[in-house]
């Protein structure tokens, strides 16, 4: 496995291997460009692919056909003379395009003439009461150890939540042998209307006939509530129990495993501590990079693709890594930008792969109450603050998400507010009568993945140094 | 429309906050302007030291004034700010650096200053038990401490607040001028008017200043800090090494913040900084050979805040040389924060007395003008 980049600088950088940073690396390098894809992970895929090159999952129909796809991408970019570094954690990034990566515990910089970001999405914070309990856990964590190493629930299990990966999980368990007790889906019933505009896009879409089917394999096993409109986890140092309200109705089920999911949100944390301009986004309800069309950020040379860019799942991210890369050759290599396809097919290739997101995003619009936390719920899990606390803070003068840094150490902890960021703008937004926009976000700074004092000394490593490396 | 002030400050600083919370405790109305909010920049994010410690001269009786206010800090703001004594302790790591620093303590006696005091290996190591055998001593000043930064600024601020200062904060002062005897600066849509104008605009105190005809010799920097996650108790002091650039805190929590004044590049425009992780490596060199304890912390932030040098690294501070009515209160070179409380104290004094005890003489601006032709 190679530990550095074999050169000092490069055309493109692509940071993140899945869909849009595979599809992105593979465009620049046949173009001909010299071209480094950095990943955090074993091995490329990103999320959705995950572990597609080493999986113990051997059974195609267990994983799905969507996620067998992505062998043919990852074999493209193995191909394309791109140079791929695997386990790269890329910590840094500034408007001078110079990017601070570690791999096996070392440091090393390299520069770019081009960045493109495809570091993809984060699931939603879902901050009900005891979501911070061993026991709970989120959808997307169940989801890796699966995908990496088979693993499925045994005990009793609850899923709760909703969106489409929400299914997808549900109906990989089953298939897998897994346990789920129950499923209690939070979708708001009046987004049923509100999405219904939509609809028609939406069945034209690929998902929508996938969705539909895995919904129906999954009900047919496991008892489904809808219309949760409370849900909390407790227990006494382990999760015991969830308790939800559907139609008014209080039910308190006994669990070993909660998996929470809300859907997904840009990942925007290299992106915003590099100084790029981002907005809220009122209907995805998170932060937005400001892109133009070809992806392009504020900052001069870094581009943004796939669900980075706002989510628009892995069709989508895959052409808008093309698009990005594209430009990339355009801007640096004009003549090669012949050799590919031109820019207009992958524009329409875009509409087709984006059609029907809006009935999504207006169908899973998660509902304030499970955005919003109050009371004594925490927030901040690393430093144990919770809703009142901020409430409290906002009362005495904290205006915002850095402000608020001066009364309660809220994101100072470990994560640096990775987890929290999104709980707190929209807490402080409605306690203080404002939109998220007006309210901002943390600042956010390198490095957005922690790195041990060894790491940035660069100094030689024992074991037990590369060992502690844990992210977050 | 026009509002009648005692005193216009601008800028949301510690300095800034400080003085308009001295001046309410003297009886004034003061209005503060801060284009951001107040302790956006270095204020709200320096290492938080509370040092006497290895400071000129020239600003020794500012810092011990301001020492003094420090140790009242909760009475003052009804906070603690995070404030803690447990000294700070300049290491030697060789002879001659302890050499230097044995003849330093003698010339402060020599002035009748105090707090500093020259410490053997024993006493060093019995103060810092982590640091290398092989350093032969040390200076300490036992008084001296840390605080948090942004909680500090803001506390003061929100003081001053109570006790009736008008805080504008996210709109910039423009427009300063004097005019019918009164400076009188715009605020958006308002205007402010008062007979007194205090600068302490950090960073962009320099522009102001020579916009009034005063240019300084400053620029502006960014001195970078990191902290780490926590590990084990092993530190009390603040450690400042004397001959690399490295200071070192532990904070109750676990936590370690590493400073030592290596420069990011600032973009005062922007509100940014950009980092420079070479030196950053530097200091995570010198902290993995001094304290083998922090080898596997991790690095869970790195910043700088932006903030004027002035050329001979010290504040200008006092009476403009040039309009009545104009005072000085920035450039404090990276040295600012614990100088806080005292400066707001002491510019109070001078604005509402004409006069202070506390001797500053070496700090006027009229030092830069004086030398030229």
């Amino acid at each position: 496995m190679n530990t550095t980049a074999r050169h000092d600088s490069y055309d493109v950088v692509v940071i993140g291997a899945g869909p849009a940073g595979l599809a992105a690396a593979t465009t620049a390098a046949e173009a001909g460009l010299s071209t480094l894809l950095l990943d955090e992970n074993a091995g490329p895929g990103g999320q959705v692919w995950r572990a597609i090159a080493s999986t113990p999952v051997r059974d195609r129909n267990h994983l799905g056909a969507d996620y067998w796809a992505g062998s043919e991408l990852v074999e493209e970019a193995r191909s394309s003379g791109a140079e791929i570094i695997q386990r790269a954690t890329v910590w840094s990034l500034d408007r001078n395009l110079e990017i601070g990566v570690s791999v096996g515990g070392a440091s090393f910089f390299v520069k770019a003439r081009r960045v493109i970001l495809a570091t993809g999405a984060l699931e939603r914070p879902f901050p009900i009461p005891g979501w911070t309990l061993p026991g709970v856990m989120t959808a997307g964590a169940a989801q890796t150890m699966l995908k990496s190493s088979g693993l499925v629930p045994s005990g009793p299990t609850v899923i709760a939540g909703q969106g489409p990966l929400l299914w997808l999980l549900a109906a990989q368990i089953l298939r897998l042998g897994g346990r789920i007790d129950r499923i209690l889906d939070t979708t708001e019933r009046r987004n049923y209307l509100a999405a219904l505009p939509h609809a028609f896009a939406f069945m034209t879409s690929r998902y929508f006939a996938k969705g539909l089917a895995l919904m129906k394999q999954v009900r047919a096993k496991v008892p489904v509530v809808t219309g949760i409109s409370e849900l909390a986890a407790a227990g006494d140092g382990q999760l015991a129990t969830v308790t939800y309200v559907s139609g008014g109705r209080r039910e308190t089920v006994p669990a070993e495993l909660l998996l929470l999911h809300q859907g997904v949100v840009p990942n925007v944390n290299l992106a915003m501590a590099t100084g790029i301009e981002h907005r809220w986004d009122d209907l995805q309800l998170c932060w937005s990079p400001v892109l133009d069309r070809d992806g392009n950020t504020s900052v001069e040379g870094i581009a943004i693709a796939g669900d980075g860019a706002g989510i628009g799942g892995a069709d989508a991210a895959i052409v808008r890594g093309r698009i990005a890369a594209r430009a990339a050759v355009e801007a640096l290599a004009p003549a090669a930008a012949a050799r590919l396809a031109p820019m207009a097919s992958f524009k329409a290739s875009l509409v087709k792969a984006e059609r029907g997101r809006i009935f999504l995003d207006t169908l899973f619009r998660p509902a304030p109450q499970f955005r919003i936390p109050s009371g004594d719920t925490i927030v901040c899990r690393c430093e144990e603050v919770s809703a009142r606390d901020i409430l409290d803070a906002v009362a005495i003068g904290a205006t915002g998400p850095n402000q608020l840094k001066a009364y309660r150490r809220t994101g100072m902890g470990p994560c640096q507010g990775r987890l929290c960021g999104l709980t707190v703008t929209e807490l402080m937004a409605q306690a203080r009568g404002k939109s998220p926009q007006e309210i901002g976000y943390y600042r956010l700074r390198a490095p957005v993945k922690p790195i041990t004092l060894a790491e940035l000394a660069a100094v030689p490593k024992t074991e037990a140094d590369v060992n502690a490396v844990v992210r977050g | 429309m026009t509002k009648l002030a005692d005193a216009i400050i601008i800028g949301g600083g510690i300095h800034g906050c400080s003085t308009a919370l001295h001046m309410c405790l003297a009886g004034m109305k003061p209005v503060l302007i801060e284009k951001d909010y107040a302790g956006r920049h270095a204020s709200g994010v320096n290492a938080g030291g509370v040092r006497q410690l290895a400071r000129h001269v020239a600003e020794i009786p500012l810092s011990i004034r301001s020492m003094g206010i420090w140790e009242r800090i909760e009475e003052l703001v009804d906070d603690s700010c995070g404030f803690e004594s447990h000294g700070q302790v300049l290491v030697a790591e060789n002879d001659a650096e302890f050499d230097a620093c044995r003849a330093r303590v003698a010339e402060l006696n020599a002035l009748g200053f105090t707090h500093e005091e020259l410490i053997d290996g024993p006493e060093l190591r019995r103060l810092v038990p982590a640091v290398a055998e092989s350093c032969p001593g040390g200076v300490v000043s036992r008084r001296d401490g840390a605080a948090e930064p942004a909680r500090t600024t803001t506390a003061i601020r929100r003081k001053a607040e109570a006790l009736g200062a008008t805080v504008r904060e996210g709109v910039a002062a423009t427009n300063i001028r004097k005019q019918d005897g009164l400076w009188r600066v715009d605020v958006g849509a308002d205007s402010y008017a008062a007979p007194v104008l205090v600068n302490a605009a950090g960073a962009w105190a320099g522009r102001i200043a020579a916009d009034l005809g005063e240019p300084v010799p400053v620029e502006t920097v960014a001195p970078m800090l990191m902290i780490t996650s926590r590990v084990p108790h092993f530190i009390d002091p603040v450690v400042i090494l004397r001959g690399r650039k490295l200071s070192f805190k532990q904070f109750a929590n676990g936590t370690v913040l590493i400073g030592g004044g290596h420069l990011a590049t600032p973009d005062q425009d922007r509100n940014e900084t950009v980092l420079d992780w070479r030196s950053l490596a530097i200091s995570a060199r010198t902290v993995f050979e001094l304290f083998p304890v922090m080898r596997s912390a991790t690095i869970v932030r790195a910043w700088a805040g932006i903030e004027a040098r002035t050329k001979d690294e010290l504040p200008v501070f006092g009476p403009s040389a040039r309009h009545s009515g104009l005072y000085h209160q920035f450039g404090f070179s990276l040295h600012g924060f614990q100088l806080g409380p005292g400066a707001g104290a002491v510019m109070t004094e001078l604005i509402a007395s004409g006069g202070t005890q506390t001797r500053i003489g070496d700090l006027g601006i009229d030092r830069f003008h004086s030398s030229q032709p």
